[in-house]
């Protein structure tokens, strides 16, 4: 067996190893942080507020740096920062889609820099609106500020699919909608991301959400990976934390069905 | 005004309409090309904008019949009156483009900027497609207030000598005849207020498309 100190086939998707990250004033953001996410899976990274989840993920792009520990991608460490989040699709909770551009150059932006035609770029847009469940004829050419909440978070979506990224970094992506956009765009993204086979990220304070989509779940805590499992294991874990987690989430649930007694 | 009047000055009034712009041009056209810059600087260097800010805003507080006085004894500028009254129209016009072009640009919604380097805009793309296009209405807006202003006070330039429609103005003055007062401060005004549409025009086209229509 001949061993290959650098690149691999089997490098994973994405890699982070021993990433910590501290703010100016010493507070401790991420600590040593290590996790290897394999190609075309889904892994949500959950935890409570200030667990360090948003942190994490910002780390893939750089958009925080760490303060030690690398962070690989397909094996290497990207030096250039603009090709290295051209690789990475972007979806965060509030869209940010620019409202001067209309939806099809929304979705077109990344395109657009990197100088591909008019035509290609209106086509691709159409394409992925298609995608996302949003009609390019009605859609294409109206203004963010013109949509639904929902609407603008597909349009958010394929923006990030745009310029077809080996990686999906999604943040927190339904959290601003209701209980029933938010299914349905849970139901839209597992759909699509059986089509699109792209490594994803996905932040989320919302256990069901992380095991409806995701093949494995990283818990964080005070900057720490207390558990990573596969999805099936993690309802059946007697891992401390993990019964914690779940238990508190469910609280309605189990309350709802008069199992427990309110106090 | 009687119609011999405008025959005896309607030429002169032409020329001095003319010299007016001129000078009104090519002071807003420095200041345009100072002030937008530093304002896109400032906005990357935010510690130096109160300073800067500050200093322009000086600037505007120093009388402008003085400020002519002060640059008269100057040695290339005083040699032509024109050039001391650009360079001092040019100082005026510089704090609101320069407070606008900051102000519009500082005003964007953070996650916007965010976004536009997280998808892996450059620095050069993402001042252009998204800042700029942002800031337009803000930094029309401040161009639109800096051209008001400098067209009234280049009425004042007349008494260094720079010429412009202020020359009818003092000379009227001087001569108790208003209406050689009105021959120099009916075009100025209209001048003024014709600027002040058209680049009101510009703002409103290149304002943001919201629900409100309005962006804070």
């Amino acid at each position: 067996m001949v061993s290959c100190p650098t690149v691999d086939a089997m490098s994973p998707a994405l890699e982070f190893r021993d990433v910590s990250v501290a703010t100016a004033s010493g507070r401790q953001l991420l600590h040593e942080v290590s996790l290897a996410i394999e190609e075309s899976t889904v892994t949500a990274i959950i935890g409570r507020s200030g667990s360090g989840k948003t942190t994490l993920l910002r780390t893939a792009n750089r958009m925080v740096e760490p303060t030690s520990g690398d962070v690989l991608v397909a094996g290497e460490a990207e030096q250039d920062v603009v090709a290295l989040r051209r690789k990475m699709g972007y979806v965060i909770q509030e869209t940010g889609l620019f409202p001067h551009f209309t939806i099809e150059r929304n979705v077109g932006i990344l395109l657009e820099v990197e100088g591909r035609s008019q035509s290609q770029r209106s086509n691709r847009a159409r394409e992925l609106l298609q995608l996302v469940g949003l009609d390019p004829a009605t859609f294409a050419h109206r203004y963010p500020h013109q949509l639904s909440g929902g609407q603008r978070q597909r349009v958010g979506l394929a923006r990030a699919l745009a310029a077809e990224p080996k990686i999906l970094l999604m943040d927190e992506p339904f959290g601003a909608l209701d209980p029933l956009t938010r299914a349905e765009m849970q139901d839209m993204l597992r759909e699509l991301l059986h089509r699109v086979r792209t490594t994803v990220l996905l932040v989320t304070h919302d256990l069901d959400e992380a095991l409806y989509l995701a093949h494995h779940i990283v818990l964080l805590s005070e900057g720490k990976v207390i558990a990573n499992v596969a999805r099936d294991e993690f309802l059946r874990s007697a891992d401390p934390d993990i019964v914690d987690y779940a238990r508190a989430f469910h609280r309605g649930e189990s309350n709802a069905r008069g199992k427990v007694s309110a106090v | 005004m009687s119609s011999p009047f405008l025959s005896q000055y309607g030429s002169e009034i032409g020329t001095l309409t003319l010299e007016h712009l001129w000078l009104t041009g090519a002071a807003m056209l420095s200041a345009t090309v100072i002030a937008i810059p530093a304002g896109i600087w400032l906005t990357r260097s935010p510690r130096w904008a109160k300073p800067v800010i500050g200093m322009t805003n000086v600037l505007q507080t120093i009388p402008s019949l003085a400020m002519f006085g002060f640059l008269l004894p100057l040695p290339w500028l005083g040699e032509r009156a024109a050039r001391i009254a650009i360079i001092a129209l040019t100082a005026y016009a510089l704090l609101p483009i320069l407070r606008n072009t900051y102000a519009g640009i500082r005003g964007i919604d953070p996650t916007l900027i965010e976004v536009a380097k997280a998808i892996g805009l450059t620095d050069v793309q993402r001042l252009f497609k998204i800042e700029l296009p942002l800031a337009a209405s803000f930094i029309f807006a401040g161009l639109r207030t800096a051209t008001v202003t400098c067209i009234g006070i280049a009425t004042i330039a007349a008494a260094v000598g720079a010429g412009g429609l202020g020359e009818l103005i003092f000379r009227g003055v001087a001569s108790v005849d208003n209406r050689l007062v009105l021959a120099g401060a009916v075009p100025a005004a209209l001048l003024a207020l014709l600027a002040d549409a058209a680049l009101g025009l510009l703002e409103r086209r290149f304002k943001v498309p919201t629900p409100e229509s309005a962006r804070v």
